[in-house]
């Protein structure tokens, strides 16, 4: 469908326990100091539980809906490699993917009861013409703590973003405690700069 | 000032906004945030009930006392709350009372789908329905308006889609506390026998009309003329939905969603060529417009269950899709939610999987060791009725059920409506071995606390219940403890239990892993490859730190058997593997040992 407003989709996808929510209202925050409208909408409750979890950011300068439909969405954002596929009709041709090359094993993998789906990136590289693999929680061992990976999936995103950096380097102040500070502006940075632009 | 809140947010916001000092609720998702933020304000008072009757009967009591109290619940949590809401429809609310319903389209965590806009029909009182955090920031001060102004309880209805989305909020002064506390008896407005009950049945009548006068008038009951070809009648989320597909047709878009504006929308549809009802779940503007006698189109073409979105709205209209990636042809394995590593619920589920028992079940975080592997739970109805269940299936069985009918259920549910089936239970004789699942918090729904937790809501110490001598004084023929990371122990408890004549409580303790007051830092736990013979026994606790390593994956040389038969091996994720040691009681080969 052609649609009028300008407003861009992004969809964030993973695991419980990524810190997905965190992410994306990281983002969300950026870009209202930005000036933009802006919405996001999850589901929290069950989700909390090592299941999957999304989570929807429009922007623009006027937003009504805080989801995307099939086909809307302008970036995915794979925090695990299985997640990404699962989302795949909220995507267009024109989509970008960004893919966390990282596994978690979903119990029924565990079980032996099902096979986990080998060559997700290359069923990517066949569906889109944009597609930027990051091995983000490796990066966020070397910034200093793993748990950082979803600000390194912030920091390789916000390449795509029309946010300043000092503005985010605000946001990750404001929205961790000091002693965490460092280590997620450290890696944010390398998130935001592991692959050329 | 501008902030990015949640749905959730904004309401507590709105309220304190509007000087709103106290607020009471039961803990549910999608509604829990409401009274967590609103708690943290300012001179404010709240509470986290029992269960959701009494939040809203605490909120009576201090309505009628002169405070404008603030009550929260998801939508089954109305149900608990029905009794009262249906006569203090009837006695009018003094000081104001607004209810937040937060229901849950599609069942994200809910049990069921239930339309609450049907309770403000079949109470008869008046209903908001906002459709982003700007509005449930307005809309709550709106009910409190109509609460004063009307003398009704006013229900604020928002769906999972508003209370958990997040968007920008224009913040406004709080306006300051107002103190219009009273001690004013007046039995002929609350003490509702028959004679005055009767009498206050017209009053409700008389309030009803004059609220359908309001609602032509509402300004959040707005006409949106553009487009004359086809017109829109919709409320809350949908509204955002529909906006952001057909910008320019033209809309009727309702804040006041019960009583509806009859003249307003009679004049809408004057004024546009094709018109629509877009509702999800019942069709509750749909038929009242039809009962109008105006043609509508609405169910014919939009789902009856489920929530909607951006293309399942332009789809039904249209009739046209938008052009999506094709999923490829592979199976994508289920990620559902599942118990954390360290859950204490895992070993009390594991070893009931193992007997042959019917677990009649309840709801919370263990509800999900119904599935595989753990597969011992057999029910889940609603809260408290494991307790009642149990008690039921056993006297149905008799002597065909002795020793096979285990009822479990968690703390917080245990407080919310556990109680009282426990006392059918010794009353009438009943034979059920009932399990507490005592993780010292509501974890489901985000770590509240409850009367069991020694501490209130605003983080006081307060008293805690103490589940052992609860039992002992209403009289069950035995009390026990188990800790449920001990498998052999919580093996034991429960064999001899369903061995014995009577009722049987049994107390199965341990923090869950996420509780912050007792977190206890454990090293992780490890698997010997030198001892690991690929048995999976150990997978069978259904963990996700444990994973299963296919040696047919790895190339020839990066493995080691230990026999000959050996497909592969467990692995355990040091990351985040808490030490729990269920996973290790199981392993007949001592391979699983302990970081350090
Ligand atoms: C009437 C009603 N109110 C609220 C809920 C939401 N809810 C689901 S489970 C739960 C509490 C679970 O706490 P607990 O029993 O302690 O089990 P845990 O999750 O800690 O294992 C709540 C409040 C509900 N389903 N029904």
């Amino acid at each position: 469908m052609e649609r009028k407003d300008k407003v861009r989709r992004l969809l964030l996808a993973g695991v419980g326990g990524q810190g997905i929510l965190k992410a994306s209202d990281m983002i969300c925050t950026a870009l209202m100091y930005e000036g933009l409208d802006v919405k996001k909408s999850e589901v929290h409750g069950m989700a909390q539980r090592g299941g999957s979890v999304t989570s929807h950011v429009l922007y623009g300068s006027k937003v009504f809906s805080p989801v995307a439909g099939r086909g809307e969405v302008d970036i995915l954002i794979a925090f695990e490699i299985l997640e990404s596929l699962r989302y795949i009709n909220y995507l267009k041709p024109t989509s970008k993917v960004i893919l966390n090359d990282f596994r978690i094993n979903p119990p029924v993998v565990n079980l032996g009861i099902m096979k986990y789906p080998e060559h997700i990136e290359d069923i990517w590289k066949e569906q889109v013409t944009s597609l930027e693999v990051i091995k983000a929680r490796e990066i966020a061992r070397k910034a200093g703590n793993f748990r950082s990976e979803n600000v390194v999936m912030v920091g390789i995103l916000a390449r795509h973003l029309p946010v300043k950096r000092e503005i985010w380097e605000r946001v990750i102040n404001e929205s961790f405690s000091e002693d965490l500070r460092d280590v997620n502006i450290r890696a944010f940075q390398l998130g935001y700069s592991a692959l050329p632009s | 000032m501008k902030a990015l809140l949640s749905g959730n947010e904004a309401i507590a916001r709105g309220a304190y906004e509007y000087g709103v000092r106290f607020g009471a609720g039961y803990p549910g998702t999608p509604s829990t945030e409401i009274l967590e933020a609103f708690s943290k304000y300012e001179g404010v008072y709240a509470e986290w009930s029992p269960n959701e009757k009494v939040a809203l009967e605490v909120g009576i009591g201090a309505a009628l006392a002169g405070e404008k109290a603030l009550v929260t619940m998801k939508h089954v949590g109305l149900n608990v709350a029905a009794d009262p809401l249906f006569t203090v429809s009837y006695t009018g609310t003094n000081g104001a009372l607004v209810i937040v319903s937060a229901d849950d389209p599609s069942m994200h965590s809910s049990q069921n789908e239930q339309d609450n806009r049907n309770y403000a029909k079949f109470a008869k009182v008046p209903l908001l329905e906002p459709a982003d955090s700007e509005e449930a920031r307005r809309y709550v001060k709106i009910a409190f308006e109509l609460s004063e102004k009307f003398d009704t309880p006013v229900i604020l209805r928002t769906t999972t889609r508003v209370s958990h989305s997040k968007g920008i909020v224009e913040l406004e002064e709080p306006t300051a506390y107002e103190d219009k506390r009273m001690i004013k008896p007046d039995v002929a407005k609350y003490v509702m026998v028959p004679a005055m009950a009767r009498g206050r049945r017209h009053e409700v009548e008389k309030r009803l009309r004059a609220l359908k006068e309001y609602a032509n008038t509402c300004p959040e009951n707005r006409i949106e003329m553009a487009d004359p070809e086809v017109g829109i009648i919709t409320a809350g989320m949908c509204y955002n939905y529909a906006k952001s597909v057909f910008p320019d047709y033209s809309y009727l878009k309702l804040g006041l969603v019960y009583p509806l504006p009859e003249r307003l929308i009679r004049d809408f549809a004057s004024r546009v060529k094709k018109l629509y009802v877009i509702e999800e779940l019942d069709p509750f503007i749909e038929e009242q417009v039809k009962a109008m006698g105006i043609s509508v189109v609405g169910k014919e073409i939009f789902p009856y269950a489920g929530e909607f979105d951006p293309g399942i709205i332009y789809e039904a209209i249209t009739g046209k899709k938008n052009i999506t990636l094709t999923p490829p042809e592979i199976e994508i394995p289920p990620r559902p939610p599942n118990l954390c590593p360290g859950c204490p619920h895992r070993g009390i589920f594991y070893v009931l999987g193992k007997l042959q028992v019917f677990v009649t079940g309840d709801i919370g975080c263990y509800t999900l060791a119904f599935m595989k592997p753990l597969e011992g739970l057999h029910s889940c109805i609603c809260m408290g009725a494991s307790v009642s269940m149990a008690h039921g299936m056993s006297k149905a069985l008799k002597e065909k059920g002795r020793g096979k009918i285990v009822g479990v259920i968690g703390d917080s549910t245990f407080l919310h409506s556990g109680i009282t089936p426990l006392i059918d239970i010794v009353y009438n004789k009943g034979e059920a071995v009932i399990v507490i699942c005592d993780n010292r918090t509501t974890a489901m729904t985000g770590m509240q606390d409850h009367p069991g937790t020694g501490f209130t809501l605003q983080q006081e110490l307060t008293k805690a219940v103490n589940y052992e001598e609860l039992g002992r004084v209403l009289g069950l023929d035995s009390v026990r403890v188990v800790d449920p990371y001990d498998l052999k122990e919580t093996e034991d408890v429960l064999k001899e239990e369903l061995s014995r004549a009577g009722s049987s409580l049994i107390v199965s303790r341990r923090a869950c892993v996420l509780y912050r007051r007792e977190k206890v830092k454990q090293e992780s736990l490890w698997v010997d490859e030198e001892k690991c013979v690929g048995c999976r026994q150990c997978l069978n606790v259904g963990c996700p730190s444990l994973s299963w390593i296919d040696f047919s994956d790895l190339p020839e040389g990066a493995y080691k058997k230990i026999t000959k038969k050996q497909k592969g091996r467990a692995l355990i994720d040091a990351d985040s593997c808490t030490g729990c040691s269920i996973c290790a009681q199981l392993c007949s080969k001592k391979a699983i040992l302990r970081k350090g």
